[in-house]
């Protein structure tokens, strides 16, 4: 009987010991954390998506305590009441920044953009980047791996089967900005969402001369500059063959899509100028295309 | 017989144009010259639009130290300065010549006569080696007066004259061999002067006999330059694994150089380029390039014009057979595939390979079984499997850790690789990612 009772004493003794000391160590050396940290990490989506810059929530939280101000801090993710939020925590002013949505700027659908080889090797955008022009005569566009899809961490953008190009899904996107640094041909672009959703953008990253961009895709941008006359508000730009709308002084007022004869400039969620019947735009427009074909066969 | 210790495999050598006499090609109509053809800074136009040239006028300078001038390899007239989709697989600026009658450059010696003599100094002929635009032959295009001028603490004691041609199916440097001897064994004793050293070692692979035994009754009265038969296995020709073979050398991992080990590696190809370029003041305007396949009609080693279409070698050839799956620019382990016949021949296109459909499209891939068989294929001693893993998961710093810099992407592992994984698709991006960070770090330093 004694050995049990030495043995439970021995344990019992080692343990309540131990404890102690465990105890003290805990007190000297207690980690002070501010509660504010905790609390805004709470607030925070917590997809850790890096979308700020900083590599997690957790570090975004404690880069929002510890700086003297919110300049360059900013959840891309969270919307701006929840920013205020953190703002009322931290008692910095903070910016109410712009709603932004990704873009995809390719229209090269497989019906637009033939394909004249084939690409087998691994399943990266980044990889086939690497190798060669891709799987079309266009050197710009989209290499439909997918390496936006799987950067995305809100499950934001999908691969049209049909197509071969991403689709963002503008409900979901919080405008992290991970596709468009995943793009290796940087396609992708975050652009204001504007009222209603509306937005009008150069579906086209080509800087080929006209003609071979036409060659390689039907929808390519030539750089005819047409779009840069037509723009009241000299929003659009032209460089290296390729039109750009600086959706900072495009007020959408649609003159640029009307003028280019490509149909490479989109403007989405607009309603149509004009009702048609609905068999002549079924005849006319392809399933797959947005608004632009649609106001193109109305008009 | 000599080979380097570790890896490597036995692809079935297919050498189907082995013995075809070299054959001299027309001239095509239009010839373009990218400015991008070997490793370094892209060469600069120094010709205009109209502008008349001869065959061997210079019409691009080099860019910098590490770049090579173009020359034209045709008479006639500029007709565009534009962008052409090269071997590379991408638009790249090109100097465009539409052909008009066949005019040389007066100094230029085109006589076949051997000229035995050098009594150039070793400036002169580093000089001469670089205005004639001379780059490795062998396929990575590196500047040969680069290679020819070795940083001054580094110990050369011996010239390897990589004439090995581990590559399935091509032949060029094979027949270059049994048609060139002579000026080959110039080309030698003039790189040996510029070097100032006095050893040489042309390392043959075993299955071309008549060519070791030609160079060996060739080399059997000179002194110092000894013919080396090695063992067949790719990847032989690899600088590194050629190093090993003949010296029994390792090259320490990069930044490290085969300089650091005394050794200077030349392709046999660009021995004859220095021959030409020394001896006959000809600039590096034509090179013999092996058109091939398992279908070809008539396989054949040509003496090429640079910046004729690659079609026409095709043609000359009896055509692209019917059943071609892929174009591939080079052999089938390290070449690029073609997305264009338009494509030029460039300084660096050692071949043409039509490779039939059947034997061209990859089967789908699986996931690894860690059978590891890729490991003990790597040449370099890498563990391919983990550095691809690593590269799927944008995982750099273990790729880098894991000594992805030293991977030559001899492409051993994915041809073993029994779940057909892209193995050498995977590294290369890890391998160009990891030398951005590190090129990134250095400058920060």
């Amino acid at each position: 009987m004694s050995f049990l009772l030495t043995a439970v004493l021995v344990l019992g003794l080692t343990g309540l010991l131990l404890g102690l000391v465990l105890y003290a160590v805990s007190r000297k050396f207690k980690v002070e954390e501010d509660p504010r940290v905790g609390q805004i990490t709470e607030l925070l989506p917590g997809a850790n998506c890096g979308g700020c810059g900083f590599p997690g929530c957790a570090a975004f939280a404690e880069a929002c305590v510890k700086s003297e101000s919110m300049d360059g801090i900013k959840c891309s993710v969270c919307k701006s009441e929840v920013m205020q939020q953190i703002a009322a925590i931290t008692g910095h002013a903070v910016e109410v920044g712009v709603a932004k949505v990704a873009v995809v700027r390719c229209a090269g659908s497989c019906a637009n953009r033939p394909r004249i080889n084939l690409y087998d090797g691994a399943k990266s955008c980044a990889a086939a980047a690497l190798m060669n022009g891709g799987e079309t005569g266009c050197f710009f566009g989209c290499l439909g791996c997918g390496d936006c899809v799987r950067a995305c961490k809100f499950d934001a953008i999908h691969m049209n089967p049909e197509t071969g190009i991403p689709v963002v899904e503008q409900d979901k996107c919080t405008a992290c900005g991970a596709c468009a640094k995943a793009c290796p041909r940087m396609i992708i672009e975050l652009r204001n969402k504007n009222k209603l959703d509306r937005r009008v953008f150069v579906s086209c990253v080509n800087k080929d001369k006209g003609p071979v961009a036409k060659k390689a895709c039907s929808v390519a941008c030539i750089g005819c500059g047409k779009c840069v006359k037509a723009c009241p508000f000299e929003a659009i730009t032209l460089d290296s063959n390729l039109a750009y709308i600086d959706f900072e002084k495009c007020r959408l007022c649609r003159k640029c899509v009307d003028e280019c004869p490509q149909h490479t400039i989109q403007a989405v969620n607009f309603p149509p100028k004009k009702m048609a019947s609905p068999s002549e735009s079924q005849q006319q427009v392809p399933a797959s295309e947005n608004s632009v074909e649609q106001l193109k066969a109305e008009i | 017989m000599n080979t380097f210790k570790i890896g490597g495999v036995h692809p079935e050598p297919n050498k189907l144009s082995a013995g075809k006499k070299i054959e001299t090609l027309a001239l095509p109509n239009q010839a373009v010259f990218p400015l991008s053809q070997h490793i370094g800074a892209p060469a600069v136009p120094c010709v205009q639009k109209g502008d008349q040239v001869l065959v061997g006028t210079r019409i691009a300078d080099a860019g910098g130290f590490m770049s090579s001038p173009i020359h034209s390899s045709v008479s006639g007239k500029v007709s565009r300065i534009d962008s052409v989709v090269d071997a590379s697989g991408f638009r790249k600026p090109a100097i465009f010549i539409d052909v008009d009658g066949d005019e040389w450059e007066p100094d230029i010696d085109r006589t076949d006569t051997l000229a035995l003599l050098c009594t150039l100094s070793r400036e002169e002929i580093l000089d001469r080696i670089r205005n004639a635009g001379v780059v490795g032959m062998g396929g990575a295009c590196f500047p040969t007066h680069v290679k020819l001028s070795p940083p001054k603490d580094c110990n050369i004691d011996v010239l390897i004259v990589n004439a090995v041609e581990c590559e399935p199916y091509l032949t060029s440097d094979h027949m270059l061999m049994l048609e060139h001897s002579d000026e080959i064994i110039v080309g030698v004793r003039i790189l040996l002067k510029v070097l100032g050293i006095d050893r040489a070692v042309i390392g043959i692979e075993e299955n071309k006999a008549d060519a070791i035994q030609l160079m060996q009754s060739k080399t059997s009265m000179v002194s110092g330059i000894e013919i080396m038969p090695l063992k067949m296995k790719y990847p032989q020709g690899g600088e590194k694994q050629l190093i090993e073979a003949v010296t029994g050398r390792q090259v320490p991992p990069p930044p490290a150089l085969p300089a650091n080990v005394g050794c200077v590696v030349q392709n046999v190809g660009t021995v004859f380029a220095v021959y030409e370029a020394v001896q006959k003041k000809k600039p590096l305007i034509e090179r013999i390039v092996t058109v091939t396949g398992k279908s070809v009609k008539n396989p054949c080693n040509l003496k090429v014009r640079l910046g004729t279409p690659v079609s026409q070698l095709i043609e000359y050839a009896g055509g692209m057979p019917e059943d071609t799956g892929k174009l591939i620019s080079g052999g089938p382990m390290m070449g690029r595939p073609l997305l264009d016949d338009k494509a030029p021949v460039v300084k660096g296109t050692s071949g043409i390979l039509m490779i039939p459909e059947a034997d061209a499209v990859r089967r789908a891939e699986r996931n690894c079984i860690r059978c590891a068989k890729c490991v003990q294929a790597c040449p370099m001693g890498l563990e391919p499997y983990l550095l691809a893993t690593a590269s799927e998961a944008g995982d750099w710093a273990t790729a880098e850790e894991n000594w992805i810099m030293s991977c030559i992407e001899c492409g051993c592992c994915q041809s073993t690789c029994p779940s057909r994984r892209p193995l050498l698709d995977w590294v290369r991006l890890a391998k160009n990612r990891v030398g951005g960070i590190i090129r990134a770090r250095n400058t920060k330093k």
